[in-house]
């Protein structure tokens, strides 16, 4: 059996699997309910100075939905925790004497200055919490006031809040990016010039949900009136996993621990977070569309998946994956694929069909001998993949990697099996002159 | 309560149980339910579904459309193709038409559930039309007549409508809608749907129906031929196929057609009359209608024989599973004999037992009795060639016409039951006046063009 247990930034938890800082972390109810489930740890709900926030008594959430309702993406417009801070400070130094074994982190915002920060800071160590994280991400409402996603959008900002901490407190400091930035690098960068011990990403994205057409007002909206919100769920998974990535792979700041965050649903969405460099994952929306017992099905698949696989650890294969993301002037020109349908699994929808014909590159039939018939013609094929992204069954489209030898029929060459890039290609007016052997 | 007594009476059942016995037999797709079925559809490319649809409708596109919660757009895709989609969402055999070619069915056995999706998205429109759909080209001064106010002629009519031209139809019954208001299954299409939908199809304008105007008797071809710009037959078919056998004077031996006509025609169907025991010889939908009807009228035993095996039956298997699993028994193998008939009242139906010899259908000797207070003959109807004259070729007992529903004259078209090597369904009608209806116009754009240009 799989040795799920794991170790962040020094923070022992029985699983990789943390509830991020959300309303599922919101007061100790939830956090007991989530650690009776079987959760790994819990970053609580964002706390912040006295007196406390207020929420909007309107929908605070929206989801993007498939036809038959499934959550796809989901935003919300809530604030930090709108409880009194000792409040929250108190029940989690409950759950922490109580559950010793799960990680209990608390999230922070409070304004920049550096009296703010130390303060609270000493107001949290006295809960025998493991670790803070610093919430530079919160996309509405808190940024208008200059904290959470004002400050995650300034390098410097975060690189002198990161140095306070660090300085006021012996406990991990985690902190947590906001993805409303052109380069997660840079405020990644940041972090660890502070002296960061570890970053967290996604927060949510700046997101409208959609607009209602018959009352002509954004939607959801509040009286007549709607404020963007924050964007997370299943959508954003693909965001989150690239900005995981590039930070995984930066000369500055590989090494730097991450908590991976952003559409974690099933096990193999973390799985492929630690792949990419995360040495722990948190949830929130799935969380929030199907109730903790998820936490079975997710340590589950992970603990299977990693038997299968012969991994003992999760630090077995984290970052695994990370040397195969390049830049794209790196990848092999010389390397040609073409779709193969598998005419056993066909079921003649004809999608593979208009969508190549109409988008691509006219390389599947229609009619073979006057008969529906669905077929790649190698001499057209670029191997772009559509084909196989809207075939609606599975494994019935692939793509096949021609060997050295054979004739790619659409250009005439022959595979050579020689790795060459666009650095070199004949194309590329900046080209090198490939070294001479 | 259930009167199981001898003979033949009404009032079998009780008030409430005629009123569930004669609701929906299948109910309508709510909207949750409408949703995910709509996202089962591929949206396929030249979809398979479109083509084994008579009437060609572009169904991932109206599928598409109750996705996006235009059901207007929906409605408006299946209407433009096929007049009375409404109907043809409750009656076509779907099992053997567009969801039997579905590319659901290679992996799931379980088509795209095209006819419930078509009713969701025609009650829809219904339920709130707004603005026409369709509304007519220019005026033409042309008027053009049909013959029979059923799917076919009906659907001849409102393509010419929409294409300018005037329309007279005549039609031999009190009202119009041939079949779809004498003929389909109550329990398909309930709360005076058939005359709903014709009221909205004539609204179009430009077309006027002349009841209990019958060819051959009211009006003469040759006139109509006169007086009109051109001339279409759906006619149906009137006649009843005899049995083969002595049909005595007996009460309780009686035609399916018949009795299906009256049964919808029924204001209450307490007071339809219906045997203990029956009997409905035959093997296509009809059979099936009047067993299934009879059942639902308290008959006690309803049995179905037919003189073949069951893959030979020309009602689908879902509609033999249907009637099986409304409370019907259906034979095989079993011909038809002797009427027993005592005192003037029927007593049962003597049958022969049949197999095939030779690649021909053969007696056993064997014969045994049914008993039976009621027997339905549903063995065909047929053409009635009488009333359109000898001017119109025949093939098998019915019209002759090309792909466009031309007949052997010039000027005169037909459609629907009434021609030659259909399917005799009502959704095949409405191809064919809307064939027809194209053929009949582009032929007087031509002969315009030809005296301008002559
Ligand atoms: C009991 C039964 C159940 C059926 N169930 C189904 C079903 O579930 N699904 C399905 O797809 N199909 C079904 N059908 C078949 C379907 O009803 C027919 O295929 C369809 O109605 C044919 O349309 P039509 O316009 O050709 O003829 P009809 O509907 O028969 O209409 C012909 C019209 O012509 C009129 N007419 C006849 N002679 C004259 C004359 N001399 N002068 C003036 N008018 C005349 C008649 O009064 C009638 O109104 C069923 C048929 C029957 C009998
Ligand atoms: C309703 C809601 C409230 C949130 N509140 C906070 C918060 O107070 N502090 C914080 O750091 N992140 C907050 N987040 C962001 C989540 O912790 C998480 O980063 C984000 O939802 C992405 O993960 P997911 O896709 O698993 O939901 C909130 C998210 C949601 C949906
Ligand atoms: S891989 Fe691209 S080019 Fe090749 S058949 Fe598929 S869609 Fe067409
Ligand atoms: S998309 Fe897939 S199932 Fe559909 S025709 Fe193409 S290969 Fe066949
Ligand atoms: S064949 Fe089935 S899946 Fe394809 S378009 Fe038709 S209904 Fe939709």
């Amino acid at each position: 059996m799989a040795d799920l247990t794991s170790t962040f930034v020094g923070i022992k938890s029985p699983n990789p699997f943390w509830l991020a800082s959300a309303p599922p972390t919101d007061k100790a109810y939830n956090v007991e309910r989530a650690f009776e489930a079987g959760w790994g740890g819990a970053v609580w709900k964002t706390v912040g100075e006295d007196p406390p926030i207020v929420n909007v008594n309107g929908p605070r959430y929206s989801a993007l939905l498939s036809q038959d309702r499934r959550v796809i993406g989901f935003n919300n417009i809530e604030l930090i925790s709108d409880r009194p801070l000792k409040v929250n400070l108190d029940e989690m130094k409950r759950v922490k004497r109580d559950w010793p074994d799960r990680a209990v982190v608390a999230s922070l915002m409070v304004p920049c200055t550096e009296k703010d920060w130390r303060e609270i800071l000493k107001k949290v160590e006295d809960t025998g919490c493991d670790g803070v994280e610093l919430n530079f991400g919160c996309p509405h409402g808190m940024s208008e006031r200059g904290m959470g996603a004002a400050v995650g959008q300034v390098p410097e900002y975060i690189e002198m809040v990161a140095a306070w901490c660090k300085q006021h407190t012996k406990l991990p400091v985690i902190v947590k990016l906001t993805p409303n930035i052109t380069d997660v690098r840079f405020p990644a960068r940041a972090a660890k010039k502070g002296g960061a011990d570890a970053v967290s990403l996604i927060n949510t994205i700046n997101s409208i949900m959609g607009v209602d057409l018959e009352r002509m007002t954004m939607h959801p909206s509040t009286d007549g009136r709607g404020s963007h919100g924050g964007y997370c769920g299943y959508a954003v998974k693909p965001i989150a996993l690239n900005m995981v990535g590039e930070i995984a792979r930066d000369k500055e700041t590989r090494g730097i621990p991450i908590s991976g965050i952003g559409g974690i649903t099933t096990w193999r969405d973390a799985a492929e977070f630690i792949a990419l460099g995360a040495g722990n994952v948190q949830v929130c929306t799935a969380a929030m569309v199907y109730g903790f017992k998820i936490i079975k099905d997710l340590t589950d698949g992970l603990s299977n998946f990693m038997d299968e696989q012969g991994y003992r650890s999760v630090a077995e294969f984290q970052g695994k994956a990370v040397d195969t993301i390049a830049d794209w002037q790196a990848l092999n020109l010389n390397h040609v694929e073409k779709a193969v349908i598998n005419q056993d699994l066909c079921i003649q929808c004809g999608r593979c069909h208009v969508v190549c014909e109409d988008t691509s590159h006219q390389a599947i039939t229609a009619t073979v001998n006057g008969k529906r018939h669905f077929e790649v013609k190698d001499e057209e094929c670029v191997g772009c993949n559509l084909c196989v992204s809207v075939c609606p069954v599975t494994d019935c489209i692939t793509l096949r990697a021609l060997k050295p030898g054979e004739v790619d029929t659409r250009t005439g060459v022959k595979i050579s099996g020689k790795y060459a890039n666009w650095t070199t290609h004949p194309n590329n007016p900046m080209r090198k002159e490939p070294e001479s052997a | 309560m259930s009167d199981t007594s001898d003979g033949i009476r009404a009032g079998r059942l009780a008030p409430e149980e005629y009123a569930r016995n004669f609701s929906d037999s299948h109910a309508p797709l709510q909207r949750v339910q409408a949703l995910i079925e709509a996202d089962r559809c591929y949206y396929c490319y030249d979809a398979p579904c479109i083509n084994a649809c008579p009437t060609g409708i572009d169904i991932p596109t109206f599928i598409q459309r109750i996705a996006q919660d235009n059901i207007r757009g929906a409605a408006r895709a299946i209407l433009e193709e096929n007049i009375l989609g409404g109907m043809c969402a409750r009656v076509c055999p779907t099992e053997v038409l567009c969801e039997q070619a579905c590319v659901r069915n290679t992996n799931e056995d379980k088509p795209v559930e095209i006819g419930l999706l078509q009713r969701f998205a025609t009650d829809g429109y219904f339920a709130k039309p707004g603005a026409p759909l369709f509304s007519r080209a220019a005026k033409t001064g042309r008027r053009f007549a049909a013959v029979g106010a059923g799917p076919a002629g009906l659907s001849f009519a409102h393509r010419l409508a929409m294409l300018g031209h005037d329309v007279v139809v005549f039609d031999a019954n009190p009202k119009a809608g041939g079949l779809n208001e004498y003929g389909l299954a109550t329990y398909k299409t309930v709360e005076g749907f058939a005359q709903k939908e014709i009221d909205w199809l004539l609204s179009i304008g430009g077309i006027e129906v002349r009841c209990n105007q019958a060819l051959g008797r009211d009006v003469v071809l040759s006139d109509l031929v006169r007086d009109y710009d051109g001339v279409f037959l759906g006619m149906g078919l009137a006649g009843v196929n005899a049995l083969g056998v002595t049909e005595p004077q007996a009460a309780g031996l009686r035609d399916a057609v018949r009795f299906i006509a009256e049964l919808r025609q029924a204001s209450d169907f307490s007071k339809v009359p219906i045997g203990r025991k029956v009997v409905v010889i035959g093997g296509g939908m009809t059979a099936v209608d009047a067993a299934v009807q009879s059942k639902k009228l308290g008959a006690e035993d309803v049995t179905i024989v037919y003189r073949r095996g069951e893959e030979a039956m020309s009602a689908s298997g879902y509609e033999q599973d249907w009637a099986k699993r409304s409370g019907v028994t259906i034979k095989h193998w079993a011909a038809p004999k002797e009427v027993v008939a005592e005192g003037g009242q029927v007593r049962g139906m003597r049958f022969a037992t049949t197999r095939v010899d030779n690649g021909k259908l053969v007696e056993t000797g064997e014969t045994f009795v049914v008993p039976a207070d009621m027997v339905f003959k549903a063995i065909g109807q047929s053409y009635e060639p009488a009333p359109a004259g000898a001017s119109i070729k025949l093939n098998g007992g019915r019209i002759v016409t090309d792909a466009e529903g031309r007949t052997s004259h010039a000027k005169v078209w037909a459609g629907g039951d009434c021609t030659y090597g259909g399917r005799d369904l009502t959704v095949e009608a409405v191809e064919h006046g809307k064939r027809a209806a194209i053929s009949a116009d582009k032929a007087l754009r031509q002969a315009a063009r030809e005296t301008r240009n002559g």
